[in-house]
């Protein structure tokens, strides 16, 4: 099976490797890095479990081959926190129960900072409900997950 | 309130790692020499196995080993057992036909296991299963429960004549029919309550791995109760006694009843491990989660209400033919069964019940519990049909269920389908919850919608469930092959702190904040000096898993029985030290206390007493402070609430928009009510998704077309709003030492009728009394088509 040495940065850390060319963003991640926190839910870019940050925009990186991610700035949700201290959507979860079995909830967070990103100047419920729609959840029934988001909002663009 | 007591919102302690990326779920363990499990599936429903060819397979880059059902036959291990045996009627027990985890001669649904292969990595693995060449005799399948009962049909089992698993029944056909005969009016419904795939966001996994040294097996799997898996696949399936077989069930990503079972790449994966010396891997992606994972629900059902002519009840007669699937899952028959024809009465004082079950097996996946698992048909078919009767007799839909409920001064109250309800107030849930919706102005907002075209329609749903399965005598009299206790230990360490040990199992539940919540309040520790262990049969005394809403009300009283054990040790360690009589000594807050003095001693100095005893009662009294209990409950708990949907339906589109929900639920006492009203959200959507969007669809030829998330539909955050909902603590669980009764399942349970009768509300301004769920915009518009034609 042809190889191809990719080279990224994952939270702040260079990394490269010889893959697969078949090898998928998330397959990289979870099984060469060990970043075990990015979730694979299905295998149609349905679920968004597996969300990452690419160059600041969440993908679902089971729909990205490693190659594709070649020289790119990746975040997880491993790259989060600084030390002990949460980022506010991680806290704002946290704060709202806005997470149950905590399986879709790394990618929950990653589109859910993508949503407050696009949409600093307002966000309301109306918005966060349409925009999260790419992220399944079966536990909380998104009430919580919703919450979160708008109160996130808030401290991050106060 | 102090942090941490019971009925304090405190956050959740497992929150931190799940948001982090440090949850540690089966598929992120990864064990040294590691090899990689590809099952290969059936791509018919219906079909003899010819000829399976795996030679390519192993010559394949990396393969390791493969193996088929002539291996699995040929090693003499058993089939996956059924942990529930219904008797029909006459006594004559259920079919139980064989269910070998690989099959060597048909395959009896699409997805059915053929073989296995084994090799270094994954992908490996699964590009050498596309070289196995199998040839089929296709037969003809039966798919619905129709085809399956005709004369002459094809047998999915050959065994088992006409398909039928079994023909049960509840309660007195006479009696019954004696009742519809005196009746003023009879509300008659023909009901559909559609397939459902539980689709946990994490699909199955497993690991197994053999220790030739200790002839020792490690599992782990994503399962909701480990102990029971043990047990299923060591003692029936095996041969492996408990002493060598660990379980481990770690972070598992939901479960909502698929992840109770005992499914068969547990099985093939600890099987294989000892052929091939090393650790193997098997994880499903999501087509093997829709062909393997047990599917919920599935009924048609013909209901008859009979009334006296001021809409009492009279009389319930049900007949439902209830779909297995290609095989009987672990509890498969129990579920429209005992958790179904028995929840009948409802909230309601019907005097005479008549139930008729008939269970089918299909060539179609598996059919087993899931959320709610009986109760949410139960309760499906009681309210559409009340509120068809209120429609037809003009008796106002919360008039009609105001003259017949069962009133709270009238409990405990034996109900005519087996059960006996010890408390609730199901009169107060109601009137909060018109309260809560604002039912009284409702048909301003209608005449506001109609003004925009639209309809719009309010519904009710009034339930009750039977939870904290259960009583291990009635249960076993009921056909159980195992006791429905739990198990607790409760481990004070020299230092005060606590270890609690449960066999309860947490996948999205809370347990680790609730379980250490009722311990700080029962032990008198700050919460955070307490941790709750669950989740491997190498470190709890034994369990029997989440599911049933049962952890809290079963295992919760496991841990309050296991407190009041270490309790009763510290006053004899305390009345030592204080130099009282044990009967002197009072518990409180943390301290033992001799009553009527100042003379007291922290809990905290009595552990330590336990294991430095220096001045200790040794003869009478042996070291340590680590007691273990197991609690069989008395009777089921009954939660039970009162939901409200309203919906609005653009003629042009058909398009049903639930523009409000509102749910009043009786859980009994409440430790942790922010997790509880989690619970609640996550419920009502899966009940929303049955009555709205989700349904499980096959072909012609058994080909399951709804088998990606692509082909299934679910809600996602903008199908649902937000919610309004509210827990009545007023009549508390009569029978277990916490008074709670559990709120995992009540969700799913109300939902969907309440929704559903939304939309007939809606629709009966149209002339339309009728439409089966999922209520989708294509299926609201047709019928609003041909009530214009």
């Amino acid at each position: 099976m042809a190889t191809t040495t990719v080279s990224m940065t994952v939270n702040g850390k260079k990394v490269s490797a010889d893959v697969e060319n078949r090898t998928l963003l998330v397959q990289y991640l979870r099984e060469s890095l060990g970043l075990t926190g990015t979730h694979v839910g299905c295998d149609t870019s349905q679920c968004g479990a597996c969300t990452v940050h690419v160059n600041g925009k969440p993908i679902k990186s089971c729909t990205m081959l490693a190659r594709a991610a070649d020289g790119a700035e990746v975040t997880t949700i491993e790259g989060l926190a600084v030390g002990d201290k949460l980022h506010p959507m991680q806290e704002a979860f946290r704060e709202n129960h806005a997470l149950q079995c905590g399986f879709c909830t790394p990618g929950m967070v990653m589109s859910a900072i993508g949503i407050v990103e696009r949409n600093k100047a307002s966000l309301d419920e109306k918005t966060v409900r349409h925009e999260l729609e790419g992220n399944f959840c079966r536990c909380t029934g998104y009430h919580n997950i919703v919450k979160a988001i708008l109160a996130a909002h808030k401290t991050m663009t106060a | 309130m102090p942090d941490g007591s019971i009925g304090a919102p405190i956050k959740r302690r497992e929150d931190r790692r799940f948001l982090t990326g440090n949850g540690r779920y089966v598929d992120d363990i990864n064990r040294p020499n590691q090899t990689y499990a590809w099952i290969v599936r059936s791509s018919l429903a219906h079909a003899k196995i010819k000829r399976i060819d795996t030679s390519k397979a192993e010559k394949a880059p990396g393969v390791v080993r493969v193996l088929t059902g002539a291996d699995w036959a040929a090693d003499g291990v058993g089939g996956l057992p059924c942990g529930w045996q219904v008797i029909g009627k006459n006594q004559t027990p259920m079919h139980e036909p064989p269910h070998p985890a690989l099959v060597a001669d048909k395959v009896r649904h699409v997805g059915d296991n053929l073989a296995v292969v084994i090799a270094e990595t994954r992908t490996q693995a699964r590009d050498a299963a596309e070289l196995i060449d199998i040839q089929f005799e296709e037969l003809p399948a039966v798919v619905t429960m129709a085809d399956a009962t005709k004369k002459g049909a094809a047998l999915v089992h050959d065994s088992v004549p006409d398909n039928i698993c079994y023909d049960w029944e509840l309660g007195d056909p006479a009696a019954c029919d004696a009742q519809f005969k005196g009746a003023a009016h009879v509300t008659t419904l023909k009901l559909v309550n559609n397939r459902l795939v539980a689709n946990p966001i994490e699909p199955r996994s497993a690991i197994a791995e053999y220790d030739a040294s200790g002839d020792h097996y490690t599992l782990y799997t994503t399962s909701q109760n480990p102990h029971v898996i043990r047990l299923l696949m060591g003692a029936f399936v095996l041969s492996i006694p408990e002493h060598k077989l660990r379980v481990v069930a770690p972070d598992v990503g939901g479960g909502f009843g698929s992840k109770i079972y005992h499914y068969a790449e547990e099985a093939i994966v600890t099987w294989a491990s000892k052929k091939v010396g090393r650790p193997i891997k098997w994880t499903a992606d999501r087509s093997d989660s829709f062909m393997t994972d047990a599917q919920g629900r599935d009924h048609l059902t013909t209901a008859e209400l009979a009334l006296d002519k001021d809409g009492h009840f009279l009389a319930l007669r049900v007949k439902t033919d209830a779909n297995m699937g290609g095989y009987l899952s672990t509890f498969a028959p129990a579920i429209p069964t005992y958790l179904y024809a028995t929840l009948l009465a409802g909230l309601y004082k019907t005097p005479v019940i008549y139930c008729n079950v008939r269970a089918i097996f299909t060539n179609t996946v598996p059919v087993d519990a899931y959320r709610g698992a009986g109760r949410p048909e139960a309760c499906y078919l009681l309210e559409r049909l009340v509120e068809q009767a209120a429609r037809e007799t003009g008796i106002e839909k919360t008039e009609i269920r105001r003259r017949n409920f069962i009133a709270k001064a009238e409990m405990p109250y034996q109900t005519p389908v087996a059960l006996q309800y010890d408390s609730g107030d199901f009169i107060r849930n109601l009137e909060d919850g018109l309260k809560s919706a604002d039912y009284a102005g409702f048909a301003k907002r209608r005449t506001a919608s109609e003004k925009n075209g639209k309809l719009r329609g309010i519904g009710l749903a009034t339930y009750i469930e039977a939870c904290g399965i259960a009583p291990s005598a009635v249960a076993g009299a009921l056909g159980a092959r195992a006791g429905l206790y739990e198990a607790a230990e409760v481990r004070m360490h020299p230092t005060g702190s606590v270890t609690v040990f449960t066999g309860s199992h947490q996948h999205g539940q809370g347990h680790e904040t609730t379980f250490a919540q009722l311990v700080a309040d029962g032990l008198g520790v700050p919460v955070e000096n307490v941790e709750v262990v669950h989740g491997d049969t190498d470190r709890i005394p034994f369990g029997m898993g989440t599911y049933g809403s049962r952890s809290l009300a079963v295992g919760g009283s496991a841990i309050v029985k296991a407190m009041d054990k270490i309790i009763a040790k510290g006053k004899k360690i305390a009345a030592h030290l204080l130099e009282a009589a044990v009967d002197d000594i009072e518990f409180a807050n943390g301290t033992f206390k001799v009553s009527g003095t100042d003379k007291e001693i922290g809990i905290g100095q009595v552990a330590l007493t336990a294991y430095v005893p220096h001045n200790y009662p040794i003869e009478e009294l042996e070291p340590g402070l680590d007691e273990s209990a197991f609690y069989d409950p008395k009777n089921f708990t009954f939660p039970n609430g009162c939901h409200i949907a309203e919906v609005e339906i653009d003629c042009d589109t058909g398009e049903v928009t639930l523009c409000s929900f509102n749910a009043v639920d009786d859980f009994g006492k409440i430790i942790n009510p922010m997790i509880v009203e989690g619970q609640v959200h996550g419920g009502l959507v899966q009940g929303i998704g049955q009555a709205l969007m989700e349904d499980c669809v096959y072909g012609e030829d058994g080909q399951l077309i709804t088998g990606s998330f692509n082909d299934y539909s679910m809600p996602r955050a903008d199908t649902v709003p937000s919610f309004t909902v509210a827990a009545n603590e007023g009549a508390p669980c009569t029978h277990n030492p916490l008074g709670v009764k559990g709120c995992g399942e009540a969700g799913t349970i109300g939902a969907g009728a309440a929704v559903i009768n939304a939309v007939i509300d809606a629709l009966a301004t149209r002339g339309i009394t009728d439409i089966a769920m999922p209520a989708t915009s294509h299926r609201v518009w047709q019928a609003l088509q041909q009530s214009k034609a």
